[in-house]
């Protein structure tokens, strides 16, 4: 083993681990920050590092070929020297021969190693879970195997009603099906939105024809030759359904390092800038559990284009620059629903006081969210420039009490630009 | 088809073909055009698509929404007045062309 070093050089060599979102900004991110060395992106998916956003929204609508779906090219990978290994999975780590196994056999040695190797769906465990005609959606090839059922006026049931759930449910709604939202806590998006967002959205789904039963758990799925036919929920009623979509939530894909001795807690525990206990190997993206800055500190994983782009810029930046200051990026988000636009900046807790600003001009608001009269979290509705303001003044310490934010009349722009 | 001119800060031009309705983004990813970023994928969310547009072909481009306005208040390299953001722009139907600048920085 040789001694970890603060800045690689030229001679070194660096392994990513998953090459979804944060795998392949890690790697185009160490050529733009000068890395000349050797950089091997190994990812198990057959296909050209792709992003996931759309799986849920215009790729599976049909509006997005899977052309739009590929982030950068093969020729990219080509002038940027970067190896890839497609097709091919990361099976153990051997950390002090500095060594990357493949299931291919194929040895890769590292001076420094990258996991970025995301989540997969929670599977749902019940009776019936294995029908033909129950999905998950994570990949394209999840997302190939469900767009062929939209078109088919068949009744659809979404188990779970995360962000992806609601996604899905909003593109079934718009293809004209049936659709009947099962969620087991008395809201949807719960871990993430404000109650009064939940609602709000909730309120949409419905009033575009969607059956939402929340509190409501799954005794069992039921099937007939092979083929789902309806979800028995807990009170024995059954919804009927030809299709049916679990988003129950995700597992980090942490086995790999933990079987190499490496700490695992809701996913690969690192430190404030992203390192392991190994100081040859850092985590990022879904997979990461890190101390965040906006969440006091707390151990946080995050599961966002935003976050597994800037955690990869972040750790290419140690790299090739030897500091080890803090992440500290503002968290951001979007999901689009049925043709609402909300957009989320920060991170909320479930006891936020939350205010509501709303621009009198149509369907616009956003919600502000408060931790002991600090500003925390905004949520907004078709509102970006809220959004991008909220970025921004999360990103300082000059904030809007709640007073500011509650009163109409108040020019939250102003207080990030003092008149000079 | 239309063409589509990309000038990087150093003065070197790439022109591409580009089927109408397809967003300067998207011509610039698949193209592997240096300096068109696009890490949200194109939903207004991140301003580091950011491009300036030929003051002559801007007037053949619809107007912006408010998004993008927001949004281009945000870019790594100033804000000028033929600031666009690319995944934004549809390439015109009847357009012989348009020819964009990339900023000096997107990040
Ligand atoms: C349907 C859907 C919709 C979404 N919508 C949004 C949205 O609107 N906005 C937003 O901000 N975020 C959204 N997200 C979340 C966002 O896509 C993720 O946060 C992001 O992809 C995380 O990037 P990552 O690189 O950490 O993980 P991933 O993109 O999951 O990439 C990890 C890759 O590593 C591979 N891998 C794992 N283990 C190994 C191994 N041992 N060897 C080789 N390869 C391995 C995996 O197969 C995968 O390809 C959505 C996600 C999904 C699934
Ligand atoms: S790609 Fe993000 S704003 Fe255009």
């Amino acid at each position: 083993m040789s001694e970890a070093r603060t800045v690689l050089t030229g001679q070194d060599a660096v392994v990513i681990i998953g090459a979804g979102q944060a795998g392949f900004q890690a790697a185009a991110s160490l050529r733009d920050e000068g890395f000349a060395g050797r950089i091997t992106l190994i990812g198990d998916e057959p296909y050209l590092p792709y992003q996931r956003p759309p799986l849920s929204k215009t790729y599976l609508a049909g509006s997005l070929d899977e052309e739009g779906l590929t982030l950068r090219p093969a020729s990219f990978f080509e002038r940027n020297s970067i190896e890839l290994l497609m097709g091919d999975t990361a099976v153990a780590i051997d950390r002090d021969k500095q060594e990357v196994k493949l299931a291919s056999g194929r040895l890769v040695g590292y001076a420094h190693l990258i996991l970025a190797t995301g989540t997969r769906p929670r599977p749902l465990v019940a009776e019936g879970a294995d029908l033909a005609g129950v999905h998950i959606l994570r990949t394209k090839d999840d997302a190939d195997a469900l767009r062929p059922c939209l078109g088919d006026g068949s009744r659809v049931a979404v188990i779970g009603g995360g962000f992806i759930g609601m996604e899905f449910a909003a593109v079934a709604a718009d293809a004209g099906h049936e659709v009947v939202v099962i969620e087991g806590l008395a809201r949807i998006m719960a871990r993430s939105v404000s109650p009064e967002l939940s609602e709000y959205v909730t309120a949409a789904h419905r009033g575009r024809g969607t059956r939402m039963l929340l509190g409501s758990g799954v005794q069992r799925l039921t099937g007939d030759a092979g083929r789902v036919t309806g979800v028995v929920l807990a009170d024995g009623e059954t919804a009927a359904a030809d299709v049916v979509l679990v988003g129950i939530g995700v597992l980090p894909n942490a086995e790999l390092a933990r079987d190499a001795g490496l700490e695992v807690a809701n996913g690969i525990a690192v430190d404030g800038s992203l390192l392991t206990a190994d100081p040859r190997i850092s985590a990022i993206g879904d997979c990461a559990n890190y101390p965040s800055a906006h969440d006091s500190g707390r151990p946080t994983r995050l599961e966002s284009v935003q976050n597994a782009v800037d955690h990869a810029r972040h750790v290419a930046a140690r790299l090739t620059g030897g500091s080890y200051a803090a992440y500290q990026k503002v968290p951001w988000f979007w999901t689009h629903q049925l043709g609402l636009n909300v957009q989320i900046a920060g991170i909320g807790s479930a006891d936020d006081d939350c205010v509501l600003r709303k621009d009198p001009a149509g369907e616009k608001f956003s919600i502000y969210r408060f931790q002991s009269q600090r500003l925390v979290c905004v949520e907004s509705v078709n509102q970006p420039g809220a959004h991008m303001l909220a970025r921004r003044m999360l990103a300082g310490e000059v904030r809007p009490s709640p007073a500011q934010v509650a009163d109409p009349g108040s020019d939250l722009k102003a207080l990030l630009t003092p008149a000079v | 088809m239309s063409k589509i001119s990309y000038i990087q800060p150093d003065g070197n031009v790439l022109a591409v073909d580009a089927a109408p309705g397809t967003s300067v983004m998207h011509v610039a990813l698949v193209n592997d055009v240096l300096g068109i970023v696009a890490e949200c994928g194109g939903n207004t969310m991140c301003a580091t698509c950011h491009v300036y547009v030929d003051a002559g072909d801007l007037v053949q481009l619809p107007e912006m929404e408010g998004d993008e306005d927001a949004m281009l208040d945000c870019t790594a390299s100033p804000r000028e007045p033929n600031s666009r953001l690319s995944c934004q722009i549809k390439v015109p139907a009847e357009s012989a062309g348009i020819t964009v600048r990339v900023p000096e920085r997107q990040v």
